[in-house]
Parts: structure tokens; sequence; C-alpha cells
């Protein structure tokens, strides 16, 4: 009876369930310890990120030269106008087709239905993949055009270097993510998960939209503001 | 770990999917307006709106139970704390270079398009 009364502590919902779940001798969370610690991960990645983004606040405000307007800096030629943000716009719905792609992977890997998982763990990675390609297209247009982290011809230098340390780790991540999209998806075809389940589809979903998640407020503020 | 994992009917991606396009090409329209307080206070929604639907639908943060809401999701609240000092000492630093340096005398170019 008493083990009845303290077990039916562990699905309490609300705050009653959350001083159970961490007050009581055994788990915390109540999930798979690869998610919680890929969400922790998360958390410590959301600080360096909002590093990044302060920081860039924080020169922004301190520069008395002009600040480049994004709008213009990045915009293309496209049908004879000058489209602003046009390749930003682009790499921004890339990366949101890939999201969608990522949570119907995950949900197909909970049906074990193993071939569209596959399938689509591939097409993130390629919207990945292609996210990056654009990056270096657009890194190497403002390098040609004398973008440096220490100068640029468009106003504060500051903006170089807010610029490529921000879009530089961002990319970064992307590329990892790609990588892990990839390992993942063909462990998956192989069968590999069968035995233990498919929340490592989840995990990595996890990072994927999380990457997305932080070219959200990179584009807002960086490229918007 | 008592249910297998978090499995939603397919619909609920398909409405947070579309959501996020169209929000995402308001966020985008933003751009050909005046800069003003109306054009910030609506880059600042979209992008609200945009990462709540993401954590909440795309990675299932809504469907944790709260002891893992409040691990994930308390700890940022402090970057709060950190933006408000630092915009403090952005300022302070610019007011700074402004009385000992003076008004910036650097010439922008236009940016060039290809």
């Amino acid at each position: 009876m008493s083990e009845a009364v303290l077990d039916s502590g562990a699905e309490a919902p609300g705050k009653k369930g959350l001083v159970e779940d961490w007050s009581r001798d055994k788990q915390v969370f109540g999930v798979p310890w690869g998610k919680a610690m890929m969400w922790i991960f998360l958390l410590s990645d959301t600080f360096i990120f909002s590093c990044f983004l302060v920081g860039y606040m924080s020169v922004r405000t301190a520069t008395t030269d002009p600040w480049p307007n994004p709008s213009e800096v990045f915009a293309l030629q496209a049908f004879g106008f000058n489209v602003p943000l046009l390749l930003i716009a682009l790499m921004t719905f890339i990366l949101i087709t890939s999201s969608g792609t990522m949570a119907l992977a995950v949900n197909m890997g909970y049906r074990k239905d193993r071939n569209k998982t596959f399938w689509l763990m591939v097409a993130t990675a390629l919207l990945g993949a292609s996210f990056v390609g654009m990056q270096a297209f657009e890194w190497s247009k403002l390098i040609s055009e004398g973008v440096r982290p220490w100068e640029n011809p468009f106003g504060a230098a500051q903006f170089g270097s807010a610029f490529f340390m921000i879009t530089g780790f961002h990319g970064m991540h992307v590329s990892a993510g790609v990588i892990y999209l990839l390992v993942v998806a063909f462990r998956v075809k192989k069968g590999y998960y069968e035995k233990q389940g498919y929340e490592i589809v989840e995990i990595t979903g996890l990072y994927w939209h999380f990457v997305d998640l932080v070219w959200v407020f990179i584009f807002a503020f960086f490229y918007l503001w | 770990m008592a249910e297998e994992g978090q499995q939603h009917p397919l619909k609920i991606y398909w409405i947070m999917w579309i959501s996020l396009f169209v929000l995402s090409g308001m966020s985008y329209a933003t751009d050909f307006m005046n800069d003003g307080t109306l054009r910030q206070f609506l880059i600042l929604t979209f992008m609200f709106l945009k990462a709540g639907g993401i954590v909440w639908i795309f990675m299932h943060m809504g469907w944790e139970r709260l002891a893992l809401k409040v691990a994930i999701l308390g700890p940022p609240v402090a970057i709060l704390v950190l933006i408000w000092l630092m915009s403090l000492e952005g300022t302070y630093i610019e007011d700074t270079r402004l009385e000992y340096y003076g008004e910036s005398t650097f010439e922008p170019q236009e940016p060039v398009h290809h």
C-alpha cells in the first residue's frame, strides 16, 4: 500500500509533480537520460549564443561610428531590382523547411517507419548543407567587398566582428548538425535502434530545432534590427 | 519513461510548420517598414512567436513535465540581467567616447550590389 502511495506521486501533475520529481530519491526527469543531457547541453549553448548577441548589442550601442544598414549590405540584385536581405530570407525559409522535415522524421521514428525516417533525416541534412553553402557565399561576398572583423567600408568596425563571430558560430553548429543527422539517419536505416527504441531521433531533432531557434534570434537582432 | 516517447498527431506539426512560414514572411516584411517603435515591436513579436512555437511544439517542451520545463527554461531568465547591465555599459562607453573623442568622422561608402 505504502509503495502505491509513493508511486502515485511520480505522475502528479503541475507544482505537486515539480516538488516530487525533485525531492524524491529517484531520477528527476521522467525522460531518457540522453534527452535530459541534450536539453542541458542546449541550455549551456543558449548562454553561449546569448553572450554573443548581448556582446553584439553592447558594441553596437557603444560605437560612435554609423552602423551599416544590414538591409542594404545584404541586398542582392534579382530580376533587375535590389531586393533587401534576399539571400538571408531564403536561408531562413530553408531552415524552417528543414525544421518541418525533422519534426516529421521524429514522428515517423516513433512509428518505427525506418525508411521514411531515414529519408526525412537525409532531406533535413541536405537542406542544412545548402544553408551552409549559402552562408559561405554570403561570407565570400562580404569579404570581397572589404568587410573584415576589424574594419569595413560601410560603417562601424564592430559590424564585421559581430557578423563573423555570430554567423560563423551558428554555421559551425549547422555543419555539426548535418554530420550528426547523417550518422543517426544511416544507423536508423541499418536498424541499429530497433532494440533500444527511437528516442535518438527525437534527441537529434532537439539539436536541429535549437539551431533553427538560434537563427530566429540572429535574424531578428542582426539582420532586421 | 512510462509512455513511448513524444507521439502526437501529424496535424499539429503541419499547423506549426505553416505558421512558421507565415511568421517568417511577416518578419521579413518588417524590413520594408520605416524604422521606429512599431517596427521593433513587430520584429520582437514575430521572433518570440516563432521561438515559442519551435520550443513548445517542435521540441515538445509543452508536453514535458514541469520539472524539466523549470530546469531548462528557468535559467535563461538570468540573461535579462546581463542585457540590462550591458546596455547600461554600452551607453556609458558611447557617452565617454563622445566626450573625449567627439563625434565620429567616419565616411561610410554605399554598399555595392551584384
